[in-house]
């Protein structure tokens, strides 16, 4: 039987669901992101895929009030981080529908991409959503290896 | 978000700088459909050349602005897109738009 995989390094946030804080989320686990020394291409697609959730988490989830975001990421000694990002909101009541590109809630300035992109810019996407209860995004992206310092 | 605008012989030039999110895009549209409202200018050029970053929300934004321009008869142009906009682009299959 395979022992759990112990993460390199890890860290937690936790954000009121403002939109101001799309930015400083993404940058916080970009800025994390960097100790696996990625290319500027894999840490946009890490940034561009927790922007997404973070927006999910705001425009949806919470929706008409402001509540919690939780952000874990992991790193691990292979190159794989691993980001998850959960709320407490309404949930969703058919994620295989709202997992469909250009379907929306949000109103017509809203693409409907945000799982798409979130499923295209990393290697795996799950969700696991009850409504009432809140939705948990968990984001996993392998960066390639190179050299890196032992430490 | 720093919007520079510029407007000649029928074409409205938006230079848009910096990070384009669901935060900021709010502002932006604000904007841009203000000069557009007041313009109807016959080619709308978003300009995208000081762009660093852009989700999902970018792609609200430019859909929002095709539709408002088409709807009095003027054309939407994206112009000089990093290639991450251009990908987010081709994943929203806007290459059928005609706006790149």
């Amino acid at each position: 039987m395979r022992g759990k995989v112990i993460p390199q390094n890890e860290m937690k946030l936790v954000i009121p669901s403002r939109s101001a804080n799309e930015s400083f989320a993404r940058a916080a686990v970009a800025a994390f992101m960097s100790q696996l020394d990625p290319t500027v291409e894999e840490m946009t697609d890490i940034k561009t895929a927790v922007s997404e959730a973070v927006t999910n988490c705001i425009v949806h989830a919470y929706r008409d009030t402001i509540g919690k975001i939780w952000i874990d990421a992991a790193i691990y000694d292979d190159g794989r981080i691993v980001v998850q990002i959960k709320d407490k909101g309404c949930g969703i009541p058919d994620v295989a529908q709202a997992r469909q590109p250009l379907f929306t809630t949000g109103g017509s300035e809203r693409a409907g991409l945000g799982f798409a992109v979130m499923e295209s810019f990393t290697d795996r996407m799950t969700v696991r959503s009850a409504v009432g209860k809140g939705t948990t995004v968990t984001l996993e992206k392998r960066v390639a290896q190179r050299y890196r310092h032992d430490s | 978000m720093p919007v520079i605008l510029e407007s000649s012989d029928g074409e409205l030039t938006v230079l848009i700088q910096g990070e384009i999110d669901h935060h900021t895009a709010a502002a932006l549209r604000e904007e841009i459909d203000r000069a557009v409202d007041s313009l109807k200018p016959e080619v709308l050029a978003l300009d995208f050349s000081g762009v660093g970053f852009m989700d999902s929300s970018g792609i609200g934004l430019i859909m929002g602005r095709f539709q408002n321009v088409r709807a009095y008869g003027g054309t939407l142009r994206v112009v000089n897109p990093p290639p991450m906009v251009a990908r987010m682009m081709r994943l929203a299959g806007m290459g059928r738009l005609g706006v790149l």
